[in-house]
């Protein structure tokens, strides 16, 4: 019970403090916005539906690296043992998944709409399941995302080693979303997708469970 | 006696399987022809590869409990040993493929599968490599190993099963058990793997001892 009380404070705390200042949330988005853009303007020939299915992922996993990292590289040193001070590590790195996965379900959900928007011979003929590609996008590039960049956080040396880190872990995730994603696009009935949601699922438990064991261990110091 | 007997084990067997490889009649079968031999050669390299991995882990998870430098050493060189595996299983495979399939590399889903995996453990010893303090850089990267194994079994046995592949064993392919209708490869394939992973831990022992001959020759400095 004690557990659930710090968490639900810490992940308010996290949304206040980005309601505060915008900062990810603004930065993140118009990041997506522009490579989006420059996406556009680089390949307007291609007319292959897969490629921009691709491409969107490959938008996505920039983007969500870009959001997820700050998670634990933008905080100080003086501020990470406050909360160790306060809170159990396991309230600290279960608040920060579900505030991850929430941030970049808002901003997969707007990069969506706009990539819809902006190209309107993408729209996939089964919107729902690839949107349910997207959702199982978001949570899985937070959950592995976040204890990555826990990791990098402590060796560190930010940005370089979080990609070093996270890219070898999140391919067999994101060739199993671009699976997903691709059923979609062709219109697939449900039950074929069946095999990739459930290991999507499978991945994502393996990845909280190892991260909900291991993180006391990061957390000392 | 006690000690060196499996070391002789390993040596025979790999010497025997080498010879007997080569030599003994294998069954006549399409497109794959004498080239089915590679098997005796290529496929021990992932199984040596696996286990110095496992061990690796093992050692990962004790030196979070037991903090010792010793453990660290053994985990640090397992991955060492393991890599060597990994690279000749790759260059193996890419020699068989460029008489099978045509090119050394044709991106199919199990090179690609391998290479990842062996890319997750350069990424662990870049991170070892990143951290100067050495009780952190123990810790902080038996974290990454224990986090990255599950997802490196998840790309080796679990996802090629579902994408289509060329590799024997895959998409319809036939696989090692229905190529060995009479047996005769049997006699020499377990004899292999066995020689194989004596020989990879053999490897790694004397890889671990020299670590630490050195760590004392500099301590004592």
């Amino acid at each position: 019970m004690q557990l659930a009380n710090e968490v639900k404070y810490l992940i308010h705390k996290e949304v206040l403090l980005e309601w505060r200042s915008k900062y990810t949330i603004n930065g993140v988005l118009l990041y997506v916005v522009s490579t989006i853009f420059t996406c556009y303007l680089s390949f307007v020939s291609l007319g292959d539906k897969l490629a921009w299915n691709a491409l969107f992922w490959i938008i996505i996993l920039f983007a969500s690296i870009n959001g997820v990292s700050k998670s634990f590289l933008q905080e100080t040193k003086g501020q990470q043992l406050y909360s160790y001070v306060l809170a159990s590590p396991a309230a600290v790195i279960i608040s920060k998944t579900v505030y991850n996965v929430l941030l970049m379900l808002v901003l997969t959900t707007i990069a969506l709409g706009f990539y819809t928007l902006v190209f309107d011979s993408f729209t996939p003929p089964d919107l729902l399941l690839y949107y349910v590609a997207v959702v199982m996008g978001s949570i899985s590039f937070s959950t592995v995302f976040t204890m990555v960049s826990a990791i990098a956080s402590k060796a560190g040396n930010g940005g370089m080693l979080m990609a070093i880190l996270s890219f070898p872990i999140i391919i067999p995730v994101l060739i199993l979303l671009i699976k997903l994603a691709k059923n979609a696009v062709d219109g697939l009935p449900w039950e074929n997708s069946y095999d990739e949601i459930g290991m999507l699922l499978v991945v994502n438990v393996l990845t909280v469970a190892t991260s909900l064991l291991l993180f006391p261990y990061l957390w000392r110091d | 006696m006690n000690k060196t007997w499996w070391k002789i084990l390993g040596s025979v067997l790999v010497v025997y399987t080498a010879i007997a490889g080569l030599l003994l009649g294998v069954p006549r079968l399409p497109i794959l022809n004498e080239s089915i031999r590679n098997l005796y050669f290529h496929v021990p390299m992932w199984f040596a590869m696996i286990v110095l991995f496992s061990i690796s882990v093992f050692y990962s998870i004790k030196s979070l409990s037991s903090k010792s430098e010793i453990d660290d050493m053994k985990a640090v060189e397992s991955v060492n040993a393991g890599i060597i595996f990994g690279l000749l299983g790759l260059v193996t495979g890419a020699i068989w493929a460029k008489y099978t399939w045509g090119q050394f590399w044709s991106f199919d889903p199990k090179q690609n599968f391998a290479a990842i995996s062996v890319l997750l453990y350069f990424a662990y010893l870049i991170l070892r490599n990143a951290i100067d303090e050495e009780q952190k850089r123990a810790k902080i990267s038996a974290i990454y190993n224990i986090f990255a194994f599950p997802m490196m079994v998840v790309l080796l046995f679990v996802l090629p099963r579902l994408k289509d592949s060329l590799h024997p064993g895959n998409g319809g392919n036939p696989g090692f058990n229905s190529y060995d209708l009479d047996s005769r490869m049997r006699m020499v394939f377990y004899p292999a793997c066995l020689g194989w992973i004596l020989i990879g831990y053999w490897v790694y022992t004397i890889k671990f001892r020299l670590r630490s001959l050195q760590n004392r020759q500099q301590q004592s400095n």
